[in-house]
């Protein structure tokens, strides 16, 4: 284990670093349509925000932002949200996943619902993606016990 | 010499691949055995990838898709989409395997302190 | 043992060097690999979804199950490390 560390440098810079890491994190997921990018590459850009708060101070700060309970319905309510897009479009008459009948609640043409369906789907995947990689990181350098490590 | 420059690419993965296989099944240590096959996993990945390539082409995003003139879109003025699709969602798949795979050789340092192979199996017996 | 490990994984690469004599060459736009699905997906992708991004489109919409499965598979993962590993001490 490690002994306890506090080095300013690194502090300040994540301190000054981590909004704009997670700015950048939202850009590439709701930026995805027209650059590379998407769910994958934003969420597990997110997740590396917040390992790096776990890096620069440690797991109690980092647990004070974002609580075990919130990681854990964090990983659950993304998948939630894609397969609840999909049920929604097979509420609306479509098969599943056929985000073309989306245009009946939304403002859009069916074309453009396609492309707005990519999206509410690319966000569930962030936030999925987002919330696994900091419970399994979370998980490994604690082993478990969520209280030391990496401190 | 032809061949030599078309085809070597593949050798670089078929290399690296070796490497990731050799550390699977040459090595004792549990954890450089994972290791190996996630070096084992890149060099697939790559090869993916490397197949969807094509010269002259750019990246599969349309410029100034939205708005602009609609311009004719030739399958051959643009990457293959479908191995970088398949490669992106296996990339997070594999790092969510190597979480796992850690969390499963904590298990078994909990209960045997030890991650060699051979002491571990000395120690089941 | 080391040396049998060593020989196998010649042989493996050995086999896999041959192989590549039939493999299509670097960057060939004829590859079979690219001459199946993919010219639908590129030059339909725009049109039909409206996204520029064809990685987009493929990966959420031609091929949506795929993902749904892979955000499945992160999941269980997640769960699994946190049954396998996570302790609550009181």
């Amino acid at each position: 284990m490690i002994s306890h560390l506090e080095d300013v440098i690194v502090q300040t810079v994540g301190r000054i670093l981590i909004p704009f890491i997670q700015v950048y994190g939202l850009y590439v997921i709701t930026h995805g349509h027209h650059s590379p990018g998407g769910g994958f590459q934003g969420g597990v850009i997110l997740g590396a925000s917040f390992i790096l708060l776990c890096v620069a101070y440690d797991i109690n700060e980092a647990k004070r932002r974002m609580t075990e309970k919130v990681d854990t319905v964090f990983c659950s309510l993304g998948l939630i949200i894609y397969s609840g897009i999909g049920v929604i479009c097979l509420v609306l008459g479509g098969s599943y996943l056929n985000y073309s009948k989306l245009y009946r609640i939304l403002p859009v043409n069916p074309i453009d619902a396609r492309s707005m369906g990519i999206l509410g789907i690319e966000i569930g995947v962030g936030i999925t993606v987002m919330a696994v990689m900091i419970s399994i990181f979370l998980d490994l350098a604690s082993r478990g016990e969520h209280e030391e490590g990496l401190e | 010499m032809e061949f030599i420059l078309t085809k070597y690419h593949y050798w670089i993965y078929i290399v690296l691949m070796m490497i990731g296989f050799y550390a699977m099944i040459g090595k004792r240590n549990l954890v450089k055995k994972i290791v190996g096959m996630n070096i084992f996993q890149t060099a697939i990945i790559l090869y993916f990838i490397s197949t969807g390539a094509k010269r002259g082409a750019t990246i599969p995003i349309v410029e100034h898709g939205q708005g602009g003139a609609m311009h004719a879109i030739h399958a051959v003025h643009y990457v293959n989409p479908l191995p970088h699709v398949l490669m992106l969602t296996a990339i997070v798949v594999m790092v969510s395997t190597f979480g796992v795979a850690l969390a499963l050789i904590i298990m078994l340092y909990r209960r045997y302190k030890t991650l060699e192979e051979d002491e571990i199996l000395e120690l089941r017996k | 043992m080391k040396l049998l490990a060593l020989l196998a994984v010649c042989a493996t690469g050995v086999l896999l060097i041959y192989g590549t004599v039939d493999m299509p060459d670097w960057g060939d736009p004829h590859a079979p690999a690219s001459i199946h699905v993919s010219p639908r997906y590129i030059e339909k992708a725009m049109e039909e979804t409206a996204v520029p991004n064809m990685v987009t489109s493929v990966l959420a919409d031609y091929r949506g199950y795929d993902t749904l499965g892979e955000t499945a598979v992160i999941f269980t993962a997640a769960m699994a490390c946190i049954l396998l590993i996570r302790r609550r001490r009181k």
